[in-house]
């Protein structure tokens, strides 16, 4: 059954980015994600596909090195946890700004500021609403095992290509440190200037030639009339993005009377949580959000028709909860949406799950 | 009247190159700007290298310096210009990629940029104008205002204890092993244009040849920002910034060989 290996989560990222047809990886290192560049640097790729893997001087100089050769149609990425997002937010403004297809993975840690090296996901606003400055969106996708580390690599260019914008890998160090079973993707080959400008359009700077006009990659507009149309157009995209990008999955919630709501590793934990309830009498199931924009809105607000309470597991104060109420209160506005997580970097066990159920909705 | 009918092609000596656009330039007049667009454009034209040369404009008056060369064009966010031209260089090892770059953006904001791009030697031009002041955002402080001068920032002068020294980038640049030509030059009169001409040619042919990062700064005016005419502009240039940032080649040859920087066992 294909390429079988036991790996961790930030090893899989390097591996399926080679064989996805990376040209090139830029990052920094930054715990609990350096495994990404190193499994890459070992590697040793410019030999076997060509792909160029470089360190650079900083986070923000990586996240350049990828708006310029996002620019020239080229397929890369970068890696980096928290504080290192914090430093790229700049240049991915820039890079959703010019409408370029990258990858970005952030192996979330806990924070504000330095916080802790342990598994965090404080980092949901941060990626879903904004992150740097202007209206635009990332296209996120949140993995809940090594398998989805691997398959999103792939997912996520795909994705950044057909629209034309930043897509990000919101992990965390718990995903990134562990070690699971995973299928290794089959390889695909790097693709030539061509293959792209026939593929996605000629909008990349490859070199100005006889038969088109020059290309410029810029966010800048100084007409307010022609920035509103950009504006305009990005928000299309998003519109089309949460029409047609939704994915989330579900798990014993057709009978259930409670939802838990959780992504990434919370949602791991959650599935134990649901089998713990269950074998207590309680009818619980969980929603597990695969991508956190566009986020699943109707299948929640469907389940707010007919459920009791939903309950968010986050590892952070409670972000993704305000969404979950949001898409409830389409639905029906009197169910109850509560939140429970633990922070800086204590990962919540499956009973205090199950207990933070009871007395939050159940027995409230 | 056309121009055509004024000059004939056989009294004609100098025309505009191919490759500048006709868009109205939104330089001032007297802007050292114009002069260097054209003779990057001369030399792209010169070294036949327009499908393949990629130009990324920085933040600052040359922001829309894409408008005017008819190659392709990346503009980067504040200071990343090396950072940017280093991604497109490593991923198109085909491309011949330059940066043009003022003296707050390549010499204050993007000072981590361009030292580690210079000293990791990435086969790119930059092109560097050092006016001494933010002309954009309205003549501002930069790195490389002399002590003294008056600034919007520095209404009394730039002063050393609150605004600390002029920073002779160049300088600094020329002591990084992954360059392998270093040089200041000026624009303000037909001969130095030459010279500059020359400069820039000779670091677009290192990028073909793959010598590592050339670096070439321009000395330049911003009349506006300084509040003097183009052609008294010129004399305060000559007076006052050509002796502290003084003409010439810093490094010509080749990037640093590896053994003196090698592990000893």
């Amino acid at each position: 059954m294909g390429d079988l290996r036991l790996m961790k989560g930030n090893e899989v990222i390097a591996e399926a980015a080679i064989r996805c047809g990376c040209d090139g990886y830029f990052g920094y290192p930054i715990t609990p994600q350096s495994e990404v560049m190193e499994t890459l640097m070992a590697r040793e790729p410019w030999d076997e596909t060509g792909m160029v893997v470089l360190q650079a001087e900083s986070e923000v100089a990586s996240i350049n090195m990828v708006y310029g050769a996002a620019g020239s149609g080229k397929k890369v990425m970068t890696s980096s946890s928290s504080p290192g997002i914090s430093l790229m937010a700049e240049g991915i403004s820039y890079i959703a700004g010019a409408e370029l297809p990258c990858l970005i993975v952030n192996v979330q840690r806990g924070g504000p500021g330095l916080g802790t090296i342990q598994p965090s996901q404080a980092d949901y606003f941060q990626s879903t609403k904004g992150g740097g400055h202007g209206d635009y969106r990332l296209i996120v996708l949140a993995p809940s095992s090594v398998q989805e580390m691997n398959d999103f690599v792939d997912l996520g260019f795909e994705l950044a290509y057909k629209y034309r914008n930043p897509a990000m890998i919101l992990t965390d160090g718990a995903i990134g440190q562990m070690m699971e079973k995973v299928v290794l993707s089959e390889y695909k080959p790097r693709m030539t200037s061509e293959e792209i400008n026939d593929k996605y359009g000629s909008w990349a700077t490859n070199g100005k030639k006889p038969n088109r006009d020059y290309n410029i990659i810029t966010s800048l507009e100084m007409d307010s009339a022609k920035m509103e149309s950009n504006n305009l157009r990005f928000q299309e995209k998003y519109k089309q993005m949460e029409e047609e990008e939704v994915r989330y999955e579900t798990f014993q919630c057709d009978d259930a009377e409670y939802i838990l709501v959780a992504f990434g590793s919370s949602a791991r934990i959650c599935q134990k949580s649901v089998d713990l309830a269950r074998a207590k009498g309680l009818k619980v199931g969980l929603l597990r959000p695969i991508t956190l924009y566009p986020f699943p809105k109707k299948p929640i607000a469907e389940l707010a028709k007919k459920v009791k309470g939903f309950l968010t597991v986050e590892m952070n104060a409670g972000q993704m909860v305000e969404d979950v109420q949001l898409a409830a209160g389409c639905g029906n506005s009197s169910v109850p949406v509560k939140y429970f997580g633990r922070m800086g970097g204590i990962i919540p066990t499956p009973g205090e799950v199950v207990e933070a159920l009871e007395q939050k909705l159940i027995e409230a | 009247m056309d121009v055509k009918d004024i000059i004939k092609p056989e009294n004609l000596v100098y025309q505009k190159p191919k490759l500048l656009t006709d868009k109205t330039m939104h330089y001032c007049p007297g802007c050292t700007h114009g002069v260097v667009h054209r003779l990057v454009a001369e030399v792209i034209e010169d070294l036949d290298i327009q499908e393949k040369t990629i130009g990324v404009s920085p933040v600052g008056c040359s922001v829309f310096a894409y408008n005017y060369i008819d190659i392709d064009w990346q503009e980067a966010a504040h200071g990343r210009a090396p950072a940017v031209a280093t991604g497109i260089a490593r991923v198109n090892e085909d491309k011949v990629v330059f940066t043009y770059q003022g003296d707050g953006d390549l010499a204050s904001i993007g000072t981590a940029e361009i030292l580690h791009a210079c000293n990791r030697g990435e086969n790119i031009v930059v092109i560097f104008i050092n006016n001494a002041i933010y002309g954009m955002t309205g003549g501002q402080m930069a790195p490389t205002t002399l002590l003294g001068q008056v600034t919007a920032t520095t209404p009394c002068g730039r002063d050393l204890d609150r605004n600390g020294y002029p920073l002779k980038i160049t300088e600094l640049i020329a002591q990084l092993p992954g360059t392998s030509y270093v040089t200041r030059q000026s624009a303000h009169t037909p001969a130095t244009a030459r010279k500059c001409r020359k400069a820039i040619k000779k670091a677009f042919q290192n990028a073909i040849d793959k010598k590592g990062t050339s670096f070439v700064e321009v000395v330049s005016t911003c009349n506006s920002g300084w509040r003097l005419s183009p052609v008294d502009a010129n004399i305060w240039m000559e007076e006052n910034m050509f002796p502290f940032f003084p003409m010439g080649d810093m490094k010509d040859g080749e990037r640093d060989a590896p053994d003196a920087y090698l592990k000893k066992n």
